[in-house]
């Protein structure tokens, strides 16, 4: 009976373990059929799946081209630099991991500005933002150690520019800065995607297309963290092409070192080709400062700097081209039949208009006496060009100088120049909504009144003199060379070559406004003085240079060019409230002539790098005292 | 009181067999000994190559097989005199964690005991509830009355609530069904599981309102893994991503893209399986399958010969539990389960898992055995 009972006991167990045996095995089969489902079935799926995980295709930047000048030295590099690079995505809490990266590294009240700045900066999504530039060897160790930690920090080397001479070259080169999601809008996408800075101004904006490259592609494997394996391929991105500049580094030193600390301008232009040889605008800044994203002080310093630096006079400078456009004017004067080269006009000390008892007053009190067109030159005769240009009348005045490229912009590479104001009845109407005055026309002969021109300008209509009336477009690179000029069709050649006999008679001439500066020249120089009143004095007043504030004292001009029958550099400068152009600004061109023409022997000599260094050196240290 | 059974048994008077003579079955022992080798060999790769972590598992495994072989010494009547004994300390050492557990990834399940070493009194409960219950059964007629069963369920509330209060659900979970199993196999009638079933199913809705925000996460999870893909639903995309993409014959050892890039998350514990399904492909998977099958086999044949109703109940309690892992970790990986930590037995690393594994592979190869003290006797 016992017996029995086990045996039942153990029968009902066995057929209980045999039950569960064939359930489990029915599930394990389901399990199969699952396995099977995922792994012979949908294998293509998930394959795709697991590929899109791994791999990643990445932007590769392509080098920036470098901007050389005519020596060939580097203007704008690419130097290698260190950053700190955070992706802000990556943190919940932001100003935590900073304070955290703060309490590792070198992290002045500067860097966290400028990083404050650049995080409100509106970029891509992810796009990693930079915490801090060229860090140091011992920020890279401290930070590199733990760098685990954060998987949304990284440190790159990424070339970033630098513009050797920094001062010398800001006018002219501009900078590059960083990309904004604004001008993201206005390029193609895709060539930027691997690039976050762009050409603001200058070179780098006129040549953005050229120097910017090609982007390359990277196929990276990452880990589920985003961290980078290895590449798994490559397709290199192609540099963008260097852009070999007329600009002369030694000369543009020159330029600075001349002009001192004195606010004003030089344009020097290669009178055979339109090159620009040299740019200067003075005070001037550091372009270095504008790469990395500018800190708030140090932009406001510049900003509030009564001396503006950030302007360019050069190219943006407004200012009456006083007696410098005689010759173009002249020579107007003489093609529409206003004048001869045979006329004579006694010259009291004023002129005046029939019938009005205003006087237009000559800058010499007495007058010139009899006067023909080599002595208006020469002398810078006021009341003669009163003379001519009330007989010229405005409006063949204006269409004539427009042939010089007055109240236009310059085009070509020339970013962002000015286009000034060549006044005629026209204009006066477009934009005043007033007719034209007859004083109007004969102070415009000795450029005044409306008329005002930027420095490249003058350059510009004075290259167009040196070269026998062929204008040509000034330009930065020798890209521009392409183009032979426009013939100026004003006057026969003959009439070309008096009118630059005169303008040498300005400096070799005893009675010469500039005879002071060409004292002791072993070339020629062909040129033209101009002083421009910013202050009105009254009729009966003298004018006492002495007695007024310096920044109401005329601005002091000169352009010209040298050798006067084989130019190779033309020059316009202006010196604001430097007084008058014969005393100040003629000595001065005086200068920059000898160095282009005795010491650099036609600019087939490198510059002495020595000498530009200390220049741009000087320039910068200039400008912090400046700002103080 | 056991000796009326034993003496009845037929098998006391076959000649005997080398598991009864020794007390380690040498096929049990062989399968599981290449299963935790290849389980070493994968969780080289799974654990990006870490040797030392290999290393560890491996002693861990050595250790596992040692106490196996010396639970499989044990004399059935020994294990039943301290069944009852072991059932309360552990029941009063899940009552200890509650109070001074250590609190790990938010969940208080390790005790901490001077000159013991950190442990997790829910895993002794694993074979523990078991044996009590067998033990309880074993004294009874079988089928069990419906008072026998009352105090049986009492028997296995009290640990299941001490461990779902820590919380560990899965735990929970696998102890429950341990109970469950000896339940079922002491003969439980038909009538009654139907009427328990539906009960079960009725009160699911009641379950859920109990069940944690994070618990309640996994099951959404399970039905729609994309509602939340890099959230909750993570772990099933990369896990079944990395099957899929394994194919027939895998990605090639250590070469497994979703694994080695740690797209695969727990990739040496709880995903482990993701891993072979990469590397080694459908096949890969199948020989793992067909050394479960094998264990499982052998387990249910040893429960067949196993002597007594205690040492049924037990061993075969042990064999389906031991089945339930294998079921619900696949079923978890391959995206039909929802996320639950339970370990892929003897592959996943982790000592305790794979020791207490072991403990009852030696409890099953011990039940093999005749009583000594008996059979003398006889």
């Amino acid at each position: 009976m016992e017996l029995s009972t086990g045996v039942r006991e153990k029968n009902l167990i066995h057929g209980r373990v045999l039950v569960a045996a064939f359930f489990s095995a029915f599930l394990l089969l389901l399990l199969l059929s699952r396995l099977i489902w995922l792994q012979l079935i949908e294998t293509e799926r998930f394959q795709t799946a697991s590929e899109a995980n791994r791999l990643q295709t990445l932007p590769v930047g392509p080098a920036r081209g470098l901007i050389t000048d005519r020596n060939g030295l580097v203007l704008a590099e690419n130097r290698p630099n260190l950053q700190l690079l955070i992706i802000p995505e990556e943190f919940d809490d932001l100003d935590a991991a900073i304070a955290e990266v703060r309490s590792r590294i070198d992290f002045s009240d500067g860097d966290a500005e400028r990083f404050a700045k650049n995080i409100k900066t509106r970029r891509r999504p992810r796009d990693p933002v930079v915490v801090k530039d060229d860090l140091s060897e011992s920020d890279t160790a401290r930070i590199a150690v733990d760098l685990f930690r954060f998987p949304g920090l990284e440190i790159k080397a990424r070339p970033t520019r630098y513009y050797p001479y920094g001062g010398l070259t800001a006018h002219s080169l501009g900078y590059v800065g960083r990309l904004s999601l604004h001008e993201l809008k206005n390029v193609d996408e895709r060539r930027y995607a691997g690039t976050d800075t762009i050409g603001k101004l200058g070179v780098e904006k006129a040549y953005e297309d050229i120097l910017l490259g090609q982007v390359g592609v990277e196929r990276v494997e990452t880990s589920a963290r985003g961290q980078i394996m290895r590449a798994v391929e490559r397709e290199d991105p192609k540099p963008g092409s260097n852009i070999p500049l007329h600009l002369d580094i030694g000369l543009t030193a020159k330029l600075y070192e001349v002009l001192g600390t004195s606010r004003g301008a030089i344009v020097a232009i290669d009178a055979l080709n339109g090159g620009i040889l040299g740019l200067a605008s003075t005070p001037t800044y550091d372009a270095n400062s504008f790469i990395g994203g500018i800190s708030q002080a140090e932009y406001k310093a510049l900003q509030s700097n009564r001396d503006t630096p950030l302007f360019n006079r050069a190219l943006r400078g407004q200012y009456p081209p006083g007696s410098t456009i005689k010759p173009m004017l002249g020579l107007v004067g003489l093609h529409y039949g206003a004048v001869s080269w045979k006329t004579e006009y006694f010259s009291r000390g004023f002129f005046q208009l029939p019938g009005n008892d205003h006087k237009y007053r000559d800058w010499k009190e007495w007058g010139h006496g009899i006067v023909t067109m080599d002595k208006a030159i020469i002398e810078s005769v006021d009341t003669y060009f009163y003379y001519m240009a009330n007989k010229l009348g405005i409006d063949q005045m204006s269409e004539g100088m427009k042939w010089f490229g007055f109240g236009r912009r310059q085009g070509r590479d020339v970013q962002n120049d000015s286009p000034g104001i060549l006044p005629s009845r026209a204009w006066k109407r477009a934009v005043r909504n007033q007719s034209w005055y007859q004083g109007e026309t004969v102070i415009s002969g000795i450029g005044q009144g409306f008329w005002v021109t930027t420095p490249l300008q003058l350059a510009a209509a004075t290259t167009a003199v040196a070269r026998r009336g062929n204008f040509i477009d000034p330009h930065f690179s020798v890209l521009e060379d392409l183009d032979a000029g426009a013939p100026v069709p004003i006057g026969e050649p003959i009439d070309w070559e008096r009118m630059i006999d005169a303008m040498e008679g300005v400096l070799h001439d005893q009675n010469g406004t500039a005879r002071g500066a060409g004292k002791g020249l072993n070339y020629q120089i062909a040129g033209k003085t101009g002083t421009v009143q910013i202050f009105s004095i009254g009729q009966e007043e003298e004018y006492e240079a002495a007695e007024i504030d310096e920044r109401l004292r005329d601005h002091a001009l000169f352009v010209g060019f040298a050798p006067a029958h084989a130019p190779s550099i033309v020059i316009a400068l202006i010196i604001e409230n430097g007084g008058s152009g014969g005393t100040t600004a003629a000595p001065v061109a005086r200068q920059i002539f000898d160095y282009w023409l005795l010491r650099r022997n036609e600019g087939s000599i490198p510059p002495d790098l020595k000498y530009v260094t200390r220049i741009n050196n000087q320039l910068l240290g200039y400008k912090n005292a400046g700002s103080q | 009181m056991l000796a009326a059974n034993e003496i009845g048994h037929i098998e006391s008077f076959r000649p005997k067999r080398f598991a009864q003579r020794y007390g380690v079955d040498p096929l049990l022992t062989l399968v599981v000994v290449i299963t935790t080798l290849y389980g070493l060999i994968v969780l080289y790769s799974a654990s990006g190559q870490n040797i030392s972590l290999v290393l560890k598992q491996a002693a861990h495994v050595l250790a596992g097989l040692g106490i196996m072989i010396v639970v499989s010494q044990a004399r059935q009547d020994l294990v039943v005199r301290i069944t009852p004994f072991v059932f309360g300390m552990s029941a009063m050492l899940l009552v200890a964690v509650l109070f001074i557990g250590v609190d790990v990834k938010g969940a208080q399940r390790w005790l901490d005991l001077p000159g013991f070493p950190r442990f997790q009194p829910s895993e002794l409960m694993k074979l523990v509830l078991p044996a009590m219950l067998a033990w309880w059964f074993t004294r009874q007629k079988l089928p069990p009355k419906l008072s026998h069963l009352i105090i049986a369920a009492v028997l296995m509330v009290v640990p299941v609530t001490l461990i779902a209060k820590q919380p560990d659900l899965g735990t929970s979970i696998i102890i429950a069904g341990s109970g469950f199993f000896v339940i079922f196999l002491a003969g439980i009638s038909w009538r009654l599981l139907a009427m328990l079933g539906s009960l079960g199913v009725a009160s699911l809705p009641v379950l859920w309102m109990v069940m944690r925000d994070y618990q309640r996460t996994r099951v959404m999870t399970l039905l729609d893994p994309q509602s939340d893909p890099l959230g909750a639903g993570w772990n099933t995309i990369q896990a079944m991503t990395a099957l899929g993409s394994g194919g027939l014959f895998g990605k090639g050892y250590a070469a497994g893209t979703q694994a080695q890039l740690k797209f695969l998350p727990e990739s040496h514990t709880d995903f482990i399986v993701a891993v072979i399904g990469e590397e080694m492909g459908f096949l890969g998977i199948s020989v793992l399958l067909i050394l479960y099958a094998l264990i499982l086999g052998r387990c249910l044949a040893l429960t067949m010969r196993a002597t007594g109703n205690f040492g049924r109940l037990l061993s075969g309690s042990i064999t389906l539990t031991f089945f339930v892992y294998v079921f619900v970790n696949l079923g978890m990986v391959s995206g039909v389960l929802p996320v639950v930590g339970i370990p892929l037995p003897l592959i996943s690393y982790g000592g305790t898992s794979v020791v207490s594994l072991l403990v009852g592979f030696g409890l099953i190869m011990s039940m093999q055995r005749t009583n000594r003290v008996l059979s003398g006797e006889s």
